[in-house]
This record gives structure tokens, C-alpha cells and sequence, in this order.
């Protein structure tokens, strides 16, 4: 920091002015790294990324082929005993409208929308994506209490959009697994 | 020495008419979406109104306001007539226009896409042209004021530039480069397809576009703020600048770091990577930067002026500050919504934290205390400070003013505080009614209540100030002198070529937009089969 206004009168009190600020300068410098390598440590040690990879899809044609066919999506219990839930957004409603899954389980949440932007928020957690018509949307999840949560979404996606609320039902771990004994994609729609 | 003070008026009014209107719709939003109001039957006009009132608020008050007083800074600060009245009221008219011609199809439903656009959603072609003219508009402003620095530099070899027209230019060209994002979205995909020339539309690669200029545009709305920080308040309340260039190397960051930090508003979208999201995520952090050093360097400033009247003790210099002056009150509540709207804004700007909140109220609520609460509060300082210049009359009712300010700054905390607070539960963004019947939802009604009480008190205080400058307009002559701005205590002989011009950091800032922007940008346009077909609103 530079001051050549310093020459001249006063020079004294110019070289409190200078050294104090520079202080603070180093303060503030020092408070800015503190919080980019606390977000770097969390984002590496507590792994809360941002998706790390770029999917796209063809939103015209995701009805007819491809993993979010109709009678893909929903919940399903995979082999190492994760859940993956397939989901897409439309003008004004998510399908499934209520996404059923165990609790205390990894979670795999595949989502796309099949016509404008929409978002997944789930209340009461950190779980908050957007759906971007071309884009598949992944985020990891899991919860630790059973209960129903409510799932708006939270990007304008025109007129109807305060109507586009969906639901998360949490259930025990032995009654999912129960369920998912018959195969087959699992939601809590009508129930 | 204000010669052209018709134009400069013309801004200001013009300015402060639109968010008059703004403000009353957003405060019929809070109204009509709160427990107190019924249901919208056609909850269209809701997205409508928003549409309007974000347009507005983003694109047209703030940008005149910036114009109107570059303009008077250019004259009072360099003491030079303005270069290129012509085309400054070319600019003027082609933002007469351009509201004009966005707002008609907006009133009418056809445009009721928001403020932020969202594609693959396509209003009527009128409103965008509308927006791109605002924008054109403001760009004559920018050369005006490159071209006047450039004049004044000729008559004045190697002389410091006075601090006002410094930060000035330097927030000019930030508009400039950040508009450029807006407008490529606009012109390159937006408007064919609203145009009918094509019918298909890469919604993620407009997200990045946009974000280009989303974050930006706030710092440019935040330029007039600082200027007034620096080089208004501490003569207003009859203190020095404690550093001058200090002041000139928080405008130089906020040239440089404001832009390539926007995916900050892209963390929960799934076209950017996770590497270029946390590049922005630090970057973000970066531009925290100028704005510690700008508390500083004001509250030294300010300190300086209590002392200068006899103000003593570590803490007790703050009861001897000219309280009564409506701009130490302006600048205390700037400062107090400055400080929660940025701790607000360290939280959103890591991902970890903001996945809790993004899109969710929080947000509005951190906006409207940054914009509406710590930058728009010197914007109503900045009229009444100049008012008198302009108008060749006293504002006489100073307890008007103040009761002016203190009610926006209560109206303010009262909106964002539970704002803030039902985002956290998880409230959703616009949203034209919630069903607060709903067990979950019921428990956030008594803050939404609070918010749209606080949206009254706002329109309250705004309807004041208008009439404040309309009775100003009628009030007994009297001369008010030439227009000056603050002195720093050291004030410099000479300033370091690289604080007194731009070249460097525009360079810079174009270079870092570049090398943050560029690879997601191409990669995003060569990727095949992302263009999806577009969903045209008040088509139906």
C-alpha cells in the first residue's frame, strides 16, 4: 500500500495512518483466507460438494427412453443397500409427488425436469437442488429422523408454480426394505 | 460547478418516479402473499407485479440514479461543463423508451418471466428489446463519462483525479463489462427465440450468462454508495477522508473482483462443475475485501470529524458526531444493514451453508437488506444532499428527513429480519400465496405478517421522500454554493499511475472474467443436445 502523500507536512501522523491501516489491511486479508480454507476443508473433509460432474439429457425424449421413464422413477434399493431416487419436475408437480425412503441410509437423489427450470428444497435440511431441463441433478442425502417433509419448488417456473409442492416420507429402515422385497420402483403417491 | 442541472434532475426524477411505482407493488407482494391478505384468485398478477417490480428496481432505478449523479460528479468534481449533453439525453430518452416499451407487455401478462429471464420460459420479444434499450442507454453514460476524464486529463497532465470522478469511472466500466453477460444471453439466445426464429434454447448456458452479470449488477448498484461514503459524508459532517488511497484501492477491487465470482449463484445448478464453483466460491470471499477496508477507512473518517469537535475517549467520540444530520444518520444505518446484509452474504457465498438457504427467502431477505436497505438509503442521502444544487432551494424540514430515513431503516429490519428467518424454515422463493392452513407452514405466518407490515413502512417512508424533493422543488431560493466533495486529511500532490488510471484493472478484469468464465461458457455452448424447446407465457 503505497503512499507517497506521506512527503510533505504532517509526514508523522501520515505514518500512524499508513501503519494502522496496513494493519487492518492484514486483518482483513488474513480473516478472508481463514474462510476460504475452512469452505475447502469442509467441501474436502465433510465431502459436501457441489456435483462434481456435468450430466445432460434430452428433456424431449427423457418419457420415452432412458433412465426417467415412468416406470423408472421413484425409490429402489440397490445392492449394497443404498437407495436411489429417480425423480422429474413438470409444470406443476413432481413425479413421483411423494418420494418415499429409509432413514438413516445414503441416498442418491437423480433428478431432471422435463420442461422449465424447476428446484428441489427439502424443508428442514441442506437438501436443495436445481432441476435444469437438459441436466440430470445428483445429490447425495440422507436423513436421520422418520416423518414427512415438504418439498416445494423453489424456482419460478411460471403461474402455477406456489401450487408445486411435493413430499418426502422418511420410514423405517426394516419397512422399506420390507417393501422393496417385491422390486420395482417405490413411492408413497395415494398413501 | 453544475451547469447541466435540467439532465441531472431528469434522472433523478425519473429515477425515484419508477421506484415509487415499484415500491408500491412490492409492497401490495408482501401484502397480498401474507396471512393478512386473501388468496389470489388469479395468482398471474402476482408474477406480473413481480416481473415489474424487479425490473424495475434492478434495471431502471439504479442505473439512473448512477447516471444522474456521474453526471454531476463529472461537472462538480473535475469543475468542467459535460462533454456530450447530447448524447447524454439521447441515453436518457433511450431508457424512456425502453421502460416503456418492457413494461407494456408485462402489464399485459406477456412477459411475466421475472426480472431474472429463466429460460427455457419465453415472454414477449417487446420486453427484452425494452431491457436491451435501458441497457444501451446506460452504455452512452460510460463513454460519456470515459470521454469527459479524458477531456479534463488533456487540460490536467499527471494531476490526480479527483476521487469522486475515479471511483466514478471505475464503477462505469464495471456496469459496462457486467451488462455484457445479460446481454449476450438476450441477444444471442433469448431474443431469436422470442422473436419466433428459432424455437429451442440452452436454459443452463443462460444460467451461466446471467450469472455473469446477477452478482456484478450489485456492486454496481453499491458504486454511488461508496462514492457518497467517501467523498460525501465525511464533508457533509465536517470531517476528513482518512486515506485517500485507500479509497482508491477498494474501487479498484471491486473493478477487478466483482466479476468473475457470479457461479456463486449457480452452487445447487448441475451444468457447472464443482471446480469452477469453488473457484467462484473463494473469489466471492475475495471481494469481502474492500468492503472491510471501506468500514475502515469510514468509520476513521467519521471518528476524525468527532474529534475535530472535541470529542474524546475510546468509545466516547461517538456522542459528539452531528447526529442531527441526516447524513451521519443515513451513513449509521448504512453501516448497521451493511454489516448483517454481508455477514448474510459471507454465509451464502459458501457452498456448504448456502445449501440450506438458496432459493429460499433468505435470499430476498439478504437482498433487500443489501440493496434495499444499506444502498438505497444513500441514495435518498445523495438527493437530499444534492437537491439544494440542483434546484437552487433549501430543504428546509430536517426532522422531516430524518423521520424519512429512520422509518425506511425500521421498515427495512422489520421486512428482512423474519424474512431471513422463514428462509431458514425453508420457505420458498416466489411464491404468489402460501397455504398457511398447512401444519408445517403455519408456524412462518406470524413472520410473513411482520415482513408485509414492514413492506407498509417502506411505503411509507418512500411516499415521504418524494414528497420531501417535490416540496423542495417549491421551497424560498437560496444559493447553496458549488458542489464539493470531501478532502482527505493527506490530500495527495501526486497519485501512483496505477491509482489514478483505469487501463490496468479493466484489463484485469476482463482477463479474470476470462480464465473464470470462459471454459464453462464454451464447453456449455459445444455441448450437443442442450438446447430445449421453449415454453412461451401468455401464449395460452
Amino acid at each position: 500500500m503505497s503512499t507517497e502523500e506521506t512527503h510533505g507536512n504532517g509526514s508523522a501522523s501520515a505514518e500512524v495512518a499508513a501503519r494502522v491501516e496496513r494493519r487492518w489491511a492484514t486483518i482483513a486479508v488474513i480473516i478472508i483466507v481463514m474462510m476460504a480454507v475452512l469452505a475447502a476443508f469442509a467441501g474436502i473433509h465433510r465431502a459436501t460438494m457441489p456435483q462434481p460432474r456435468v450430466e445432460t439429457t434430452d428433456p424431449s425424449r427423457i418419457h420415452l427412453s432412458g433412465e426417467f421413464v415412468e416406470s423408472n422413477l421413484g425409490s429402489v434399493l440397490e445392492a449394497n443397500g443404498n437407495v436411489t431416487v429417480r425423480a422429474i419436475g413438470q409444470q406443476y408437480s413432481f413425479t413421483p409427488a411423494c418420494i418415499v425412503v429409509p432413514v438413516d441410509t445414503p441416498i442418491t437423489l437423480r433428478a431432471t425436469s422435463a420442461d422449465v427450470v424447476h428446484g428441489i428444497l427439502i424443508q428442514g435440511t441442506n437438501i436443495n437442488t436445481m432441476l435444469v431441463p437438459g441436466y440430470i441433478s445428483e445429490q447425495l442425502m440422507r436423513f436421520a429422523r422418520t416423518g414427512d417433509y415438504l418439498m416445494p419448488c423453489q424456482e419460478f417456473c411460471s403461474f402455477g408454480h406456489e401450487g408445486m409442492w411435493g413430499k418426502v416420507r422418511v420410514i423405517d429402515k426394516a419397512e422399506f426394505a420390507g417393501r422393496a422385497k417385491g422390486g420395482g420402483r417405490l413411492s408413497c403417491v395415494g398413501q | 460547478m453544475l451547469v447541466n442541472r435540467r439532465l441531472i434532475l431528469a434522472h433523478f426524477w425519473l429515477a425515484f418516479a419508477v421506484f415509487g411505482i415499484a415500491l408500491t407493488l412490492g409492497a401490495w407482494q408482501m401484502f397480498i402473499r401474507s396471512p393478512i391478505g386473501t388468496w389470489l384468485s388469479n395468482p398471474e398478477l402476482y408474477y406480473r407485479s413481480l416481473t415489474a417490480h424487479g425490473t424495475v428496481m434492478g434495471y431502471v432505478f439504479p442505473t439512473l440514479v448512477a447516471m444522474g449523479f456521474g453526471y454531476a460528479i463529472s461537472e462538480s468534481a473535475l469543475e468542467q461543463r459535460l462533454v456530450g449533453v447530447r448524447w447524454a439525453w439521447t441515453g436518457f430518452w433511450l431508457i424512456v423508451i425502453g421502460s416503456v416499451m418492457a413494461v407494456i407487455p408485462v402489464a399485459l401478462g406477456r412477459a411475466s418471466v421475472l426480472y431474472t429471464f429463466y429460460p427455457p420460459l419465453i415472454g414477449n420479444v417487446f420486453y427484452y428489446l425494452g431491457v436491451v434499450l435501458v441497457v444501451v442507454g446506460s452504455w452512452i453514460w460510460v463513454a460519456l463519462m470515459a470521454v469527459n476524464l479524458r477531456v479534463w486529463r488533456k487540460a490536467h497532465p499527471g494531476a490526480p483525479v479527483p476521487l469522486a470522478m475515479f471511483a466514478n469511472v471505475a464503477g462505469s466500466y464495471l456496469w459496462a463489462w457486467t451488462a455484457v453477460g445479460a446481454a449476450l444471453e438476450l441477444l444471442l439466445q433469448i431474443t431469436p427465440v422470442a422473436a419466433g426464429l428459432k424455437a429451442t434454447i440452452d436454459a443452463g448456458l443462460a444460467r451461466v450468462f446471467f450469472s455473469w452479470t446477477l452478482h456484478a449488477i450489485v456492486y454496481f448498484w453499491l458504486m454511488p454508495t461508496y462514492i457518497a461514503y467517501y467523498t460525501i459524508v465525511p464533508r457533509a459532517i465536517g470531517g476528513r477522508v482518512y486515506s485517500d488511497s485507500m479509497a482508491r484501492i477498494s474501487f479498484i477491487l471491486f473493478l477487478v473482483v466483482a466479476m468473475p465470482i457470479g457461479m456463486h449463484h449457480t452452487f445447487a445448478d448441475p451444468m457447472v462443475g464443482a471446480g469452477f464453483k469453488f473457484i467462484h466460491s473463494a473469489f466471492t470471499a475475495l471481494v469481502a475485501l474492500p468492503t472491510l477496508l471501506t468500514v475502515f477507512t469510514i468509520c476513521a473518517s467519521v471518528e476524525i470529524a468527532a474529534r475535530l469537535r472535541g470529542g474524546r475517549g475510546m468509545f466516547g467520540w461517538i456522542r459528539a458526531l452531528p447526529w442531527d444530520n441526516p447524513m451521519m444518520l443515513a451513513l449509521a444505518f448504512s453501516f448497521v444493514m451493511l454489516g448483517f446484509g454481508g455477514a448474510g452474504g459471507l454465509i451464502n457465498m459458501s457452498y456448504q451453508l448456502d445449501a440450506s438457504i438458496h432459493n429460499t427467502q433468505w435470499i430476498t431477505g439478504h437482498f433487500h437488506l443489501i440493496f434495499g436497505g444499506a444502498i438505497v438509503i444513500m441514495y435518498f442521502a445523495i438527493a437530499y444532499d444534492l437537491w439544494p444544487h440542483l434546484t437552487g432551494r433549501e430543504l428546509i424540514d430536517l426532522r422531516l428527513i430524518r423521520t424519512q430515513l429512520w422509518l425506511w431503516f425500521l421498515g427495512m429490519i422489520v421486512t428482512t429480519f423474519p424474512w431471513h428467518w422463514v428462509g431458514i424454515l425453508g420457505m420458498p422463493r416466489r411464491m404468489a400465496y402460501f397455504d398457511f392452513g398447512d401444519p408445517a407452514i403455519a408456524p412462518q405466518a406470524l413472520s410473513v405478517t411482520f415482513s408485509a407490515i414492514g413492506g407498509f413502512i417502506l411505503l411509507t417512508s418512500g411516499i415521504l421522500f418524494l414528497v420531501i424533493l417535490a416540496r423542495g422543488m417549491r421551497a424560498p431560493q437560496a444559493d447553496a454554493g458549488p458542489y464539493r466533495f470531501a478532502l482527505a486529511v493527506h490530500q495527495p500532490a501526486t497519485v501512483p499511475i496505477a491509482l489514478n488510471t483505469h487501463a490496468l484493472w479493466v484489463a484485469l478484469m476482463i482477463a479474470l472474467t476470462l480464465t473464470n468464465y470462459g471454459y464453462p461458457i464454451l464447453t456449455l455452448a459445444m455441448t450437443e443436445g442442450t438446447s430445449v424447446p421453449a415454453v412461451y407465457v401468455g401464449a395460452q
